[in-house]
């Protein structure tokens, strides 16, 4: 089979020169160049949403500011990924994930293995800078196998799209608007009572917090193996 | 079926020449706002009381569309065909009807509730969008016609070419209505030139600015105007299908818009081969739920698609990937009505209106402390002393003004001092302002400018889809912060967060909806800071 044309393109980002698939976004191309643009809704092989705003890049000429992993590569660019101003946006875009539900990591079964906590460490956010707003939800345990506990919830709704576009049932959606907004199993019933869940454990393991988790397992057995679909969503891919 | 521009002239003269006897019309608006208050039933009872004096052949009753005076509803308007002459009543009741077919027989009758049409209400208006409005009856597609509606189209399809189309519009210099003041031309000039085998129009009337009435009024008035612009629309593009996105809450409206869509189909305006051309195109309604975000342009065709309402990532744009992913014009109600008129008169007519950056008309809904409400159409580069004293007839009470809201939820407050400025959309946004859709709340000495932030804060925080953080969670804050303000027990430090959030949910926001949501909040800090300080309560 004859392949078609790869075009490339060349361009900066963080003044150095890098290049890429035409049809890559720029955090594919910072990936690839080993340049770190902090993500939380982004995950490879699902479709991108650009919704927790984290990966917001700058890019030179221009005063907006845009998601990484939506944007794709332009020729010649300059891409900006870690001004202050930048910093100063994700300190204050974070602080407000944390306000909004309860991120208590002490008391957190995924403490040590939450990929929010790791931002928070990795950016140097010691407290919020925001006052604290959450209501309040009831958790789901109804499942036999998991736990689902809305008020660690960041709303990225990975489990979402790896539900519908790799495992293709479909449970999860989203219920809500603004800050009411929650993810639902089919008609916001209780996850055991889900006919269309396959309990396949794939929104569990692409959880970046502790709002999807495993029964039974200690905290420091919290680890999610988000690979796992990822490399079947490569393997489906290269078939 | 009218398959020529020669037949559409005939069909308009018979409709004509069907009236010939009746020398007179009694208009009754049937506006929501009129029709709350029982404008139908008046008409029924007029008609009845015609019919009965033997005046039916003498005077037609009609429904018609806003009036544009709704603090005067339910308005009448008597209408002399030969002298060419409107006179208008307002606040007119049931126990007025004898007294209005008084009118028919002797012109001294119900003098109390007549307007004075040498007002600058009426003056100083200049209506192409609304020429409609209040004189023929939206359900009568042959009214429609017989005021020369179609034309345009019916000249365009056997005359111009599509890339004329385009250029007229250019020419006019008409930028979108709905709010961002993109250059119309320009964007149907970008959808035209991609190439594809399925493209769509689409119309946003899915108006939910707290305070706007203005797509709500011309949809119920004129809903063929709009058909006839996106048809042109269509045919510059190279579109064959198109939807109109109605709100449910307007149930008057899509009733019309259902009605002249069958109508235009019966007679062969919409469908396939518009006037033997070879150009097909139809129209469907779809309905919205009511939230606010379906009036961004991505979050519209989401909702089209039968998904949940929510924006996405621009680019790519819908000129490119827009409904199904295929190439999208998507525009406003006010702004396909300016079409037919531009095709109908030239670009140019068209550009000498306004300022130079800012042609034509544009639409307004004058709501709060004024002592003229309604829906009023004023050449853009009026100042807004004009449109607030002039035309607005003042603050109610005579009270001083304090400040007027613009541009809705996504709009900011200008005070009293620039009253001096013109409306146009560069003007407005240098004061920290823009155009919107075109509501406009006047605001008195005693309006709280805290709490009117608060408010507009509390519609975004409200109908934020909740999709991205800033947004979702930024508005949520910023009401909490704006609320201690209004309460007296905001701290210094909350000042200061407070500016530093508007920021970041401005710039970091996934849409419209954010990226605006804290107009209202900077735009009184630039000119009440005062308000704002005396909102933080003493250590």
């Amino acid at each position: 089979m004859i392949k078609d044309k790869v075009r490339v393109k060349t361009f900066k980002i963080d003044d150095v020169a890098v290049t890429g698939r035409s049809d890559s976004t720029i955090l594919e191309v910072a990936k690839e160049h080993g340049i770190h643009i902090p993500t939380l809704c982004y995950l490879e092989g699902l479709s991108c949403v650009g919704a927790c705003r984290m990966c917001i890049v700058e890019i030179k000429g221009s005063s907006k500011l845009i998601p990484s992993c939506t944007a794709k590569i332009k020729e010649d660019m300059e891409v900006i990924t870690n001004s202050s101003r930048l910093i100063k946006h994700r300190k204050m875009i974070l602080s407000m994930i944390f306000a909004e539900r309860t991120h208590t990591c002490s008391v957190c079964v995924s403490n040590g293995h939450c990929e929010l906590q790791s931002q928070a460490t990795d950016i140097g956010l010691e407290h919020s800078l925001v006052p604290y707003i959450h209501k309040g939800f009831d958790v789901d345990a109804s499942h036999k196998e998991y736990v689902y506990d809305p008020n660690r919830c960041i709303l990225c709704t990975r489990c979402v799209r790896v539900c519908s576009e790799v495992e293709g049932a479909h449970a999860l959606d989203i219920l809500g608007r603004g800050i009411s907004a929650k993810i639902i199993h089919d008609m916001d019933e209780p996850w055991s009572t889900s006919e269309s869940c396959t309990s396949c454990g794939k929104c569990v393991q692409v959880c970046p917090t502790g709002a999807l988790f495993e029964k039974g397992a200690s905290a420091t057995e919290m680890v999610k193996k988000k690979s796992i679909v990822t490399n079947l969503i490569q393997a489906r891919k290269n078939k | 079926m009218i398959e020529s521009l020669e037949e559409l002239l005939a069909h308009a003269l018979k409709k004509k020449e069907s009236e010939k006897n009746s020398h007179e019309e009694l208009r009754v608006c049937i506006g929501s706002s009129c029709a709350s208050l029982g404008a139908d039933e008046l008409k029924k009872g007029l008609k009845t009381k015609v019919k009965d004096e033997n005046l039916d052949k003498q005077c037609s009753v009609k429904g018609v569309g806003c009036n544009g005076l709704c603090s005067a509803a339910i308005m009448v308007s008597h209408y002399d065909k030969e002298k060419e002459l409107e006179t208008i009543y307002g606040g007119v009741e049931q126990n007025d009807i004898d007294d209005l077919v008084g009118i028919i027989k002797d012109k001294s009758s119900l003098e109390n509730k007549k307007c004075d049409m040498n007002e600058p209400f009426f003056t100083k208006q200049k209506k192409i969008v609304l020429e409609n409005a209040g004189v023929i009856d939206p359900d009568d597609i042959d009214d429609y016609i017989a005021h020369g509606g179609y034309i345009a189209l019916f000249t365009a399809l056997e005359e111009m070419r599509p890339e004329d189309i385009i250029n007229e519009v250019k020419v006019s210099g008409l930028r979108g209505r709905g709010g961002g003041g993109y250059p119309t031309g320009l964007k149907w000039e970008t959808v035209a030139k991609v190439e594809s085998n399925q493209k769509y129009i689409v119309c946003n009337g899915d108006e939910g600015d707290p305070g706007a009435f203005m797509d709500r009024a011309v949809m119920e008035a004129d809903p063929h105007k709009i058909i006839e612009g996106m048809a042109l629309c269509a045919y510059a593009c190279g579109a064959d299908k198109g939807y109109i996105y109605v709100r449910a809450e307007y149930p008057e409206a899509v009733k019309k818009l259902n009605k002249a869509i069958k109508q235009a189909r019966n007679n062969g305006i919409l469908g396939n081969q518009i006037a033997n051309s070879g150009f097909n195109f139809d129209l469907e309604v779809r309905l919205g739920g009511g939230a606010f975000v379906c009036g961004e342009a991505t979050a519209l065709v989401t909702s089209i698609e039968g998904n949940r309402g929510q924006p996405r990532q621009k680019p790519p744009h819908l000129s490119n990937s827009g409904l199904w992913g295929e190439p999208t014009i998507l525009n406003n109600v006010e702004t396909f009505a300016n079409i037919a008129p531009i095709i109908k008169n030239g670009g140019e007519w068209y550009s000498s209106m306004g300022t130079k950056n800012s042609t034509g008309t544009k639409v307004f809904a004058l709501t709060g402390n004024i002592k003229n409400t309604g829906l009023v159409e004023v050449p853009m580069g009026i100042t807004l002393r004009e449109l607030i004293y002039d035309i607005g007839g003042g603050v109610t009470d005579d009270k001083p003004l304090k400040a007027i809201q613009t541009g809705g939820p996504s709009g900011g407050c200008i005070p009293e001092e620039l009253l001096d400025i013109k409306v146009d959309y560069d003007s407005l946004k240098e004061v920290g302002s823009i155009m919107g859709s075109g509501g406009l709340i006047v605001m008195d000495e005693n309006s709280n400018m805290l709490e009117v932030a608060r408010f507009f804060m509390e519609f975004s925080k409200d109908e934020s889809c909740g999709k991205c953080v800033p947004c979702r969670v930024g508005t949520t804050e910023l009401t909490n912060l704006l609320d201690k303000f209004v309460k007296k027990e905001a701290s210094k430090s909350d000042f200061q967060l407070l500016k530093d959030m508007c920021e970041v949910v401005k710039e970091s926001s996934l849409c419209g909806l954010g990226q605006a949501a804290p107009n209202p909040v900077l735009s009184t800090i630039k000119y009440f800071e005062n308000e704002y300080l005396e909102g933080i309560k003493d250590d």
